[in-house]
């Protein structure tokens, strides 16, 4: 009988390439994601050393980060960007790489379609230039982010050199109160361990909370584990991720469905697998969470009040709470419920799927944006876009006074003119919350679609069960 | 990549822990194709004012910052995204070590591939070092990676801990992509028994 393994440990296991002595293990990458920001260079590493692509059919190319959220009828302004996004369409093209461009009607925010083209399978090693490519590990994939050496490595090789990171359970066990989500309880687990708390691992989210969730609602779980320092997050697979990959355009079909099912089946991890580290969350006990300060680790419930610096002991800790708050221009002790909001994102790889808007409209829905906010609610990918009109979603948004815009990662990263102006709040649905991340000088609160919508409409930080009652 | 030996350097001193690599090189600035000019960017929005003047109380705007090839900053360096541009600034800077109590995963493996060493203290040398640092703007310290010491002005001598094959590949000045390259017949032979493969060529929607 062999030692029982969690599914981290068999994901390793099977794609261990080669083992030497005083070196890391190379591991195999099943699937290459790459975007226009981090890969140029890596093109012209290749070129530089006379490279091909290993495997292009292995590898999937998208633009998502810098590309303008307007109509995609108009050009590309920025002719930075411009250039940026011509570069990636030349160097796919150049090394026979399959790509949704910018006029693509598939295109989108890269980890966004992996999964809507089920590219991304239970069992697989993932990557991309790009730390959210956790987001992937919903499906039981070991996904995680990487740098420019390394998306050359991958292309040249399709493999990495690796380091077995640690083992750190996540167990949210019970059922969500209404108007708390999966983005609540990420945001509470941050809160709870820190930024730099799951440095060095990788979490496996289990519980029946889990469990409960939809495949988006675990990829928006998956989407922040990097927000908490780990190197990848997943959940095992189960039916509820079949039932989402069948039919999918690049899910195995047939007699290959049928062998992939009884692969997959054989991935969760076994009964008495140790974990290095394990947390315990009771969803019942979650409220609606918001960000109050400078990372996604100062969270709070959204009924709670703004935490004193003078109660934190140690002292860079402390520096850093009064720098954030200071930043936020916000007092320890005061409610964040209340304050003023200027702008409202709905979108990004965290929070831009169909739930998400199918949620944010719910509450949109027969309602006002308040005049004094900019709400900007930007889809995940152009088919997210599609059936949102095809649901009339984008009517519900109009009608309420908020802006309804193409494809990308817009105001999350605020590399495309999408941001904020210096000084102004925004409750954001996307992942960070670092200073300047949605515009220089702007300050952002990270909460739900639910959250962010409720906010829209009062102009204020709300807490959505409170809006549901006075309806 | 450029060789990693030794170093002798004065130190500049950031007081910050969880700097994000969003705070090292805004993301406005990852719009290039190349890896030039990164340095003019590197921690733009606390170096530079709302008119772009330097702003004088930022550390790197200082003059011990000019010629200094160490930094020492708080835990948790380099969170956030993967963006690989954050090492290449802060080389180009001219850092070419971070003193830290801990550094973020990615980072640290983007920044052992340019060259730029991670060193990771306990929390007591490094209260130590920094209050010495900050101090004292000529205060300097011997980084050998032969040895894996870092040697503070008073002759205290810190080990500190390196990946074997990052070392490696520091002390010779070569890139890791070489070494994978010449693994061909395992990457073949793990090819060979692959199941339940994608194919992004073929069945496009």
């Amino acid at each position: 009988m062999s030692q029982p393994r969690t599914i981290i440990e068999k994901l390793w296991d099977s794609h261990v390439v080669a083992e030497q002595p005083g070196a890391p293990t190379l591991i195999y990458i099943d699937l290459h994601l790459v975007h226009e920001v981090t890969s140029p260079q890596a093109f012209a590493g290749l070129r530089e050393r006379g490279l091909k692509v290993r495997r292009p059919d292995l590898t999937f190319a998208t633009v998502d980060h810098s590309i303008p959220t307007t109509p995609r009828s108009l050009p590309i302004v920025d002719q930075i960007a411009a250039t940026q996004v011509a570069q990636l369409e030349a160097n796919c093209k150049e090394f026979g790489i399959p790509c949704f461009g910018f006029h693509s009607e598939h295109q989108g925010i890269v980890h966004v379609i992996g999964p809507e083209q089920g590219l991304t399978q239970p069992g697989m090693t993932v990557v991309c230039g790009d730390s959210h490519t956790a987001t992937h590990g919903a499906f039981g994939a070991l996904a995680f982010g990487i740098g420019t050496s390394e998306v050359e490595m991958v292309l040249a090789t399709q493999c990495l050199p690796q380091r077995k990171s640690k083992t750190y359970q996540v167990l949210v066990e019970g059922s969500l109160h209404p108007g708390v989500t999966a983005k609540d309880i990420i945001l509470n687990l941050i809160s709870r361990i820190g930024i730099g708390g799951g440095t060095g691992c990788v979490f496996e989210y289990c519980g029946s909370a889990i469990r409960a969730l939809s495949m988006e609602e675990r990829m928006t779980v998956c989407n922040m584990s990097i927000e908490a320092g780990a190197r990848a997050g997943l959940v095992a697979p189960d039916d509820t991720t079949y039932q989402y990959l069948a039919g999918r355009p690049y899910a195995p079909k047939g007699a290959d469905w049928d062998a992939a099912l009884a692969r997959w089946r054989q991935l969760p991890t076994d009964d008495g697998a140790q974990y290095d580290k394990t947390i315990r969350i009771d969803a019942s006990s979650l409220e609606p969470m918001i960000t109050f300060g400078t990372n996604p680790g100062m969270g709070i419930p959204i009924s709670s009040r703004i935490p004193d610096p003078s109660a934190v002991s140690d002292p860079l800790e402390r520096e850093s709470l009064v720098k954030a708050l200071r930043y936020m221009d916000l007092k320890a002790g005061d409610p964040l419920l209340g304050h003023p909001v200027n702008v409202v994102f709905i979108g990004s790889c965290t929070n831009s799927r169909m739930s998400d808007l199918r949620a944010a409209a719910g509450v949109l829905k027969g309602r006002k944006v308040n005049p004094s906010v900019r709400v900007m609610v930007v889809p995940g990918s152009q088919e997210i876009k599609r059936q949102a009109q095809a649901e009339g979603l984008d009517t519900i948004f109009k009608e309420a006074g908020a802006d309804w815009r193409e494809a990308g990662c817009s105001m999350c990263i605020a590399m495309n003119g999408d941001q904020l102006a210096p000084g102004e709040y925004s409750v954001s649905t996307s992942n960070r919350n670092f200073e300047g991340r949605q515009g220089k000088g702007g300050r952002t609160f990270l909460a739900s679609p639910l959250t962010a919508a409720a906010s829209a409409i009062t102009g204020r930080v709300t807490d959505v069960r409170t809006l549901e009652i006075s309806r | 990549m450029k060789k990693f030996t030794t170093l002798e350097s004065r130190v500049v001193p950031l007081a910050v822990d969880n700097v994000d690599t969003d705070q090292i090189i805004p993301a406005r600035f990852l719009k290039t194709i190349s890896k030039e000019g990164l340095d003019r960017n590197l921690f733009f929005d606390w170096r530079y004012d709302a008119q772009g003047n330097p702003n004088p109380d930022f550390i790197l705007n200082q003059p011990r910052a000019k010629g200094a090839e160490v930094l020492i900053t708080g835990d948790n360096f380099g969170c956030g995204s993967s963006r690989e541009h954050a090492p290449w600034a802060l080389t180009q800077f001219g850092f070419r070590a971070i003193i830290s109590t801990s550094f973020a995963d990615i980072f640290r493996q983007n920044a052992l591939k340019n060259s730029l060493l991670p060193v990771v203290v306990s929390r007591d040398i490094h209260s130590k070092l920094f209050d010495a640092v900050t101090n004292n703007p000529d205060y300097k310290v011997k980084i050998d990676l032969v040895s894996q010491t870092l040697t503070l002005a008073d002759g205290t001598a810190v080990e500190f801990a390196v990946d074997a094959f990052a070392k490696h590949c520091l002390l010779e000045g070569v890139d890791e992509i070489g070494f994978v390259l010449q693994q061909q017949d395992a990457i073949k032979a793990y090819e060979a028994k692959r199941t339940g493969s994608i194919n992004t060529l073929a069945a496009a929607p």
